[in-house]
């Protein structure tokens, strides 16, 4: 088991491409157990028994987990076959699937697990995920990891590209850190540490993500006001119950909870993105928001990033757009927020994801809004990126903005929270900033009913 | 020297509804809405201004009626995909190209029905007044004001996707209604339902301008599928309204040239219905092959 480290941008992913024929080399060689391959596609990288598991998902949500696995086979489609196919790599591997769900039905870990299967019923030996835990939650990233480890103790090969140092320390056996397209380290895992990991990742500037700055508590009124709100999803089931949130100018809140449980609903009624079936709402016109699906939510990967800045506000404006002040605001993004790899006039989607991140932080944090809602700030985001974010939202909350902050890591949390809330099963209650108290609330394990 | 004339003429008259049709194709197609009814939004114009210019013919009022008439009866076409689409879901795919084909046989009963001239020997509504019809821009040839029209609103609508609000808004609606609405607070649903409107209100204007300006009377087969190749006219131009503008005239000279083929040296004129076609299938290979580029080069 490898782990690949670095930067956004540092070329872990580009490498990983190479490695799977969905990009040629320049010039250099791959080998696979000691013999150069050259893959003019994927498919000849599958059939030299690679799989590889992307960090966007690449399944038909329309389809059933069986059909997705069999996409991509040739010659005729059973589904009897296919439905077989998965339930015998089930059995292999220990990865449980309804071989008839439908992906779109699935939890984001669920369908990382279809990915994983997809690429082992093809027979993949080597399995290469890109950020695989980025989108789950820690409990099923253990299990994630658990797994690969099994994979790799029955002789298969894992190659694991991640941000976060603690997941390569734990579980991979080797690991090797890329800065700017170069290999700068590259050894056992044993034979290195956490810091001297981050020294070769980021060079010597490596601050400490984690320090919180406590202050002395400026708080101004309530800015954001939940009374009782109720959400109902589609199907008519409550997925928010009876919520009371109040976030005050100058304080960050902080939101703990488990995938699926009204935490989604919950920050869309404090953006304004989303009006409560029932029970009062007091937001004002326009908080900033950054949603946890960039691709599908914050940005437009088909537009430049000049009119992706321009897209906030797009509801409200009236007449001209002013063009020549948008592209000023443009600038000083890419330049305050540090965004890489393209100016005013590139399009979005020619970013990498964590730059894409930090183009949609900077466009919400420049907003002068009252308040700001963000979701998983940091994902996809290295060190240096993660702690210019947090930075900006202290700023942010220094200012007198009313902040609320969702993380799935509990450490980014803690980190920046002033005040706790957890969701669990629709229901909000605040809770102690304490590690051990926000984990029994999450899970409801506090409740007299369990 | 008058054979050159009129070519370029029949050119400039053949170009012109294939513009208008093209921008409302080019509209809807930026805002998200997959109208394939320019065909019918165009016919429904026609009727409009037709029974319009027959009816008011001799007051001044009846040219600007029949062309307003014309776009808001092309507008109503599209609106009741719109209305489909956003109370029952229905995709806009289906309902406009069936609309197309309630237009045409809608058009075929009311000119041998309530709208047929008097004497009752034609399918066709009598010619409308004099002064409804658009004025000859060049005299001697067929070259009338219809063209001045689409110019002005092509580089309007060119102007209005780039520089106002709305057309910003109707842009990021089509290229992405998640991020539209929860990135920009845009009003998905009312942003397209005016793209629906407009784009009907273009074809609609098509249909009353080729009234106005060239037949001066509605019939069968008034449009020899306007509405369809003025897909193939904004999918070449890339969906740009000037560049909307430019394709149309190609296509008008394409079209003009294989019948003029086909009278002098008996080419047959489905050949530039080939030649459209390979134009088209290039531009599509081109602009895929620089999209894989820019998407290796991230």
């Amino acid at each position: 088991m490898h782990a690949l480290l670095g930067e956004n941008g540092a070329g872990k992913t580009t490498l990983m491409r190479i490695a799977f024929g969905m990009i040629h080399p320049d010039a250099g060689t791959i080998e696979i157990d000691g013999a150069p391959r050259t893959f003019r596609t994927a498919s000849d990288a599958i059939a030299a028994g690679l799989g590889m598991v992307h960090q966007h998902f690449t399944l038909v949500p329309a389809m059933t987990v069986a059909e997705n696995v069999a996409l991509g086979g040739r010659g005729r489609f059973s589904p009897d076959e296919a439905r077989a196919r998965v339930n015998e790599t089930s059995a292999r591997t220990g990865l449980q699937i309804d071989p008839d769900a439908r992906v779109s039905d699935l939890p984001i870990g669920a369908q990382q697990r279809v990915e994983i299967l997809k690429a082992l019923a093809r027979g993949a030996r080597i399995l290469i995920l890109d950020e695989p835990t980025a989108v789950l939650t820690p409990a099923e990233s253990r299990e994630l990891l658990d797994r690969l480890r099994a994979f790799a103790k029955d002789g298969g090969t894992a190659i694991l590209i991640t941000h976060k140092l603690r997941d390569a320390l734990d579980v991979a056996d080797d690991i090797t850190v890329l800065r700017h397209g170069r290999n700068v380290w590259s050894g056992p895992a044993d034979q290195t540490s956490e810091s001297a990991l981050v020294h070769a990742m980021v060079g010597a500037s490596a601050v400490d993500a984690s320090t919180r700055s406590d202050r002395a508590n400026v708080l101004g009124g309530p800015v954001l006001t939940l009374d009782d709100v109720t959400v109902r999803d589609a199907r008519g089931q409550v997925a928010l119950d009876r919520a009371s949130v109040v976030v005050h100018a100058g304080e960050i809140v902080g939101v703990a909870a488990v995938e699926g449980n009204g935490q989604h609903e919950l920050l869309r009624v404090l953006a304004g993105r989303l009006a409560p079936s029932a029970g009062r709402a007091e937001i004002p016109a326009n908080v900033g928001f950054v949603p946890e699906d960039r691709r599908r939510d914050a940005l437009i990967g088909e537009i430049t990033l000049l009119e992706n800045v321009a897209l906030r506000g797009a509801g409200v404006r009236r007449g001209r757009v002013d063009w020549r002040h948008m592209r000023r605001e443009t600038e000083d993004v890419i330049a305050q927020y540090d965004v890489r790899g393209g100016g005013t006039a590139t399009l979005a989607r020619a970013l990498s994801g964590g730059n894409q991140q930090k183009l949609v932080i900077g466009r919400e944090l420049e907003g002068a809004s009252p308040a700001l809602v963000v979701e998983n700030p940091s994902r996809g985001l290295d060190f240096n990126a993660t702690a210019a974010v947090h930075e900006r939202l202290r700023a942010a909350r220094e200012n007198g903005t009313a902040v609320v902050v969702y993380s799935s890591d509990l450490d980014e949390l803690l980190a920046l929270a002033d005040r706790l809330i957890v969701v669990h099963a629709g229901r909000v209650r605040e809770v102690a900033r304490d590690r051990e108290t926000i984990g029994r609330a999450m899970l409801g394990a506090d409740l007299p009913n369990g | 020297m008058g054979e050159t004339l009129a070519l370029l003429s029949d050119v400039l008259v053949r170009a012109t509804p294939l513009a208008l049709t093209g921008l409302a194709v080019a509209i809807a197609f930026r805002g998200g809405v997959w109208n394939i009814g320019a065909d019918g939004q165009f016919l429904a114009g026609a009727t409009l201004a037709a029974w319009i210019g027959v009816a008011l013919g001799g007051t001044h009022l009846s040219l600007p009626l029949a062309l307003l008439g014309g776009a808001g009866a092309g507008a109503v076409w599209a609106g009741i995909a719109g209305v489909l689409r956003s109370r029952f879901g229905v995709l806009e795919v289906i309902s406009t190209i069936m609309l197309n084909f309630v237009a045409a046989f809608g058009v075929s009963y009311l000119v041998r029905g309530p709208l047929q001239e008097p004497t009752h020997v034609y399918p066709q509504t009598p010619s409308i007044g004099d002064a409804a019809q658009l004025p000859v821009l060049v005299p001697g040839t067929r070259v009338h004001a219809g063209i001045l029209i689409a110019l002005v609103l092509g580089v309007i609508a060119w102007w209005a996707m780039r520089h106002t609000a709305a057309g910003f808004r109707l842009r990021v609606t089509g290229a992405n209604p998640f991020a539209a609405r929860s990135a920009g607070l845009v009003n998905v649903e009312r942003v397209t339902m005016r793209a629906f409107l407009l784009s009907g209100a273009f074809a609609g204007l098509a249909g009353a301008v080729e009234v106005c300006g060239v037949t001066y009377a509605l019939y069968e087969n008034l449009s020899p599928g306007y509405g369809y190749t003025a897909i193939a006219v904004a999918l070449l131009a890339q969906l740009d309204p000037l560049w909307t503008l430019a394709a149309a005239l190609l296509f008008g000279v394409l079209e003009v040239t294989a019948a003029a083929l086909q009278r002098e040296a008996s080419i047959p004129s489905t050949t530039a219905a080939v030649v459209e076609a390979a134009v088209i299938l290039a531009v599509i290979a081109v602009a895929g092959w620089r999209t894989r580029r820019v998407e290796q080069h991230a």
